[in-house]
């Protein structure tokens, strides 16, 4: 049988892949797919618990349906305001968009 | 090694080496691409872990509509002429954090006494109709999700309404 | 009656399997793998009969013979063309992104193949009998929207790229109204298992009966995901050269056009089994599977003979149609069809006269809103201006006059 941990461990990888993408990587449209690793990462985890701890219960899936709207509705509005600002600033440089730094 | 184990190993090599791969590709489709190949690898767990509906729900919202989404953003906005660099001065430092991470990650779960739980035999045929009926009916008296249901039909709502707004001609 | 060959070949091989010392579970992957090839090969099977009986048929419409040429009635000529296809050169644009120019064919096909494998031929014979049925064949169906983005980018051509954008737009706009219609029949059988829909429609009478609109809500967005006549607009030849195949040749075309035909019939079957009972009323399994194909061949002609005899749409009418028409009515049958079931739900044959008289209001009323629209849309037509060429301007001749 496959132990919780195998998953938890591979879960905490792709947040952490996903975290570099975000940290490190400078186009915008990158960070919101390492944001995209780092939802399903946890939402490995929700499943995995729901169905190594309370399978009884369906909790565990409820909120990783919950994990995916919120992530159609994140990447519909991330989308829409990098198209924004590449339409008034031409770039989709993370470090570009500094307009409102000081 | 069961069948099963087979399959999670293979899986798990998939999804960490296309997430490894998307984080490092030049070319954005590319990435998008390895962005899809990982996803279906979690769906491929969502099916081991016998949780069918997200399994199919994974592939219908993530590869066809969000990846879908991501790719058209891409090729929109392609920026031919000045490829610049990849990682931006912070990449050395982000990849320290991100190892860090992982490895706080591991520490804290590995004394966690539920660590290496097998999984419980359970009637997961029957989940279904559970999470079916867990969105809207109440349970004990109490919509126990209901409200969480009606708000995310609302957070879906709101996005379509703006893209609406947004694409729409200007009189 | 109830002899089930492949249940009696698929026991004796487990027990084959078994006495080799293997064990249980990998006896069962090697069942399903056999399984999963026999699906795949029934299908593409089935796409070989499909391209005589096509050109056939189309023949025969456009009064002329078809192919007669090679063995009986032209029945080889599925032969030679694969022979054909096969020995032809294949092409590599110079400037093309080899790895997703190649395997973008392939996803068409594994898009199709997918959808084959929850499809039940009969009452026990079914690849996988999937609990949330209805939701994988929308599921699936999003990788064919993926092959189609994949082949247009990677051929690096500006006719490519149109294409593959508008087939996108296309698919993705339709797959709306596939989804929504795809409710309507898992609500009344209340189940997403495919096999018990059609043993739901076994008790209570077809879906078409109960659901005739949503039917042809299914029946057009299925013509618009396959994406033939009146919806090729993602591969209008005369406009856009061939959309995102145009830099495809040989077998990689060949596999364009499989995803294309099987996807035709994977349509029809999905239409036999969603609405009009599926191997019903056969409960045998050798003459379920009869019943089923021969429904799916009936839908399937019923295809062909829309894309014979319709033009082609125009791009924006298609929109249109879909956004203003379609997805409209569907959300409105969606709110009522469960409002009216809640009242009639346990009156027997009342509910399906109610569910049709439900259906054929909604319908009239439709068309009457549409054709007010319609109406009232007519001056956004292209009207040329009035010129002045014919009549001379009237200062000048009124000075003349004066």
């Amino acid at each position: 049988m496959i132990p919780l941990s195998n998953y938890l461990i591979v879960a905490a990888g792709l947040f952490s892949i996903g975290l570099y993408a975000v940290l490190a990587r400078k186009n915008a449209i990158m960070i919101l797919m390492g944001i995209e690793l780092m939802l399903n990462a946890v939402n490995i985890n929700l499943v995995a618990f729901w169905r190594y701890l309370t399978p009884e219960n369906v909790s565990g899936q409820v909120f990783a349906a919950m994990v995916f709207v919120v992530a159609a509705a994140e990447v519909a509005v991330g989308i829409a305001l990098i198209m924004t600002v590449y339409r008034r600033r031409d770039t989709v440089s993370a470090d570009e968009i500094n307009l409102m730094k000081w | 090694m069961t069948p099963l184990e087979v399959i999670f190993w293979i899986a798990s090599a998939v999804i960490l080496i296309s997430a490894i791969m998307m984080v490092t590709r030049r070319n954005l489709v590319h990435a998008a691409l390895f962005l899809i190949v990982t996803l279906f690898g979690v769906a491929v767990y969502y099916v081991l872990l016998e949780a069918s509906f997200l399994a199919v729900v994974q592939i219908l919202v993530y590869i066809g509509a969000i990846a879908i989404l991501v790719i058209f953003a891409v090729m929109l906005t392609r920026q031919v002429t000045n490829p610049g660099q990849l990682f931006n001065k912070h990449a050395s430092l982000a990849l320290v954090m991100s190892i860090l991470v992982f490895i706080g990650l591991y520490l804290a779960l590995s004394v966690w006494p539920e660590f290496s739980a097998v999984a419980p035999e359970a009637d997961t045929a029957a989940a279904i109709s559970n999470l079916g009926t867990a969105f809207f009916v109440e349970e004990d008296g109490q919509p126990v999700y209901l409200l969480a249901t009606m708000t995310a039909s609302v957070l879906l709502l709101i996005p379509l309404v703006g893209a609406i707004f947004v694409a729409r001609q200007k009189e | 009656m109830n002899y089930d060959p492949i249940a009696i070949f698929a026991e004796w091989l487990r027990e084959l399997l078994t006495s080799w010392n293997l064990s249980d579970d990998f006896a069962t992957v090697i069942l399903k793998l056999i399984g999963a090839v026999v699906v795949a090969g029934l299908a593409l099977g089935i796409f070989i009969l499909q391209t005589w009986l096509e050109r056939k048929v189309a023949g025969r419409m456009q009064d002329r013979f078809g192919p007669n040429r090679v063995g009986p009635f032209g029945l080889l000529q599925p032969i030679a063309d694969a022979l054909k296809m096969v020995t032809k050169e294949d092409t590599t644009p110079e400037s093309a992104d080899k790895v997703s120019y190649n395997i973008a064919p392939v996803m068409a096909v594994f898009a199709v193949l997918m959808i084959w494998g929850v499809v039940p031929y009969s009452s026990t014979w079914v690849g996988t009998d999937l609990d949330v049925g209805v939701l994988y064949i929308g599921a699936v169906g999003s990788f064919g929207v993926l092959a189609v983005l994949m082949a247009g980018w990677s051929s690096n051509n500006k006719y490519a790229l149109l294409g593959a954008f508008r087939g996108v737009a296309q698919l993705i706009s339709y797959e709306v109204p596939l989804l929504l219609s795809l409710v309507i029949p898992v609500f009344l059988a209340r189940s997403m298992n495919l096999n018990e829909i059609i043993g739901k429609q076994g008790d209570v009478g077809w879906f078409i009966v109960f659901a005739p609109l949503a039917f042809v809500i299914f029946f057009i967005s299925n013509l618009a995901e396959i994406g033939r006549t009146p919806f090729d607009l993602l591969e209008a030849e005369s406009e856009i050269v061939a959309g995102y195949h145009v830099e495809y040749s040989g077998m990689k075309f060949g596999l364009f056009q499989a995803g294309e035909f099987a996807h035709s019939f994977a349509s029809a079957a999905l239409i036999s089994i969603l609405f009009f009972g599926g191997w019903q009323p056969a409960a045998s399994p050798w003459l379920g599977a009869v019943v089923f194909f021969a429904k799916t061949t009936f839908f399937y002609f019923v295809i062909m003979w829309i894309r014979l005899t319709l033009p082609r749409i125009r791009i924006d009418h298609m929109m249109a149609m879909n956004w203003k028409f379609i997805v409209p009515l569907n959300i409105i049958l969606l709110m009522t069809v469960p409002l009216l079931d809640y009242f009639v739900k346990d009156l027997g044959a009342t509910r399906m006269y109610a569910h049709f008289g439900l259906n054929m209001v909604l319908l009239i009323g439709a068309i009457v809103v549409a054709g007010r629209a319609i109406k009232k849309s007519e001056p956004d037509r292209v009207r040329f201006p009035e010129r002045a060429v014919a009549v001379p301007p009237k200062e000048e001749t009124e000075e003349v006059a004066a």
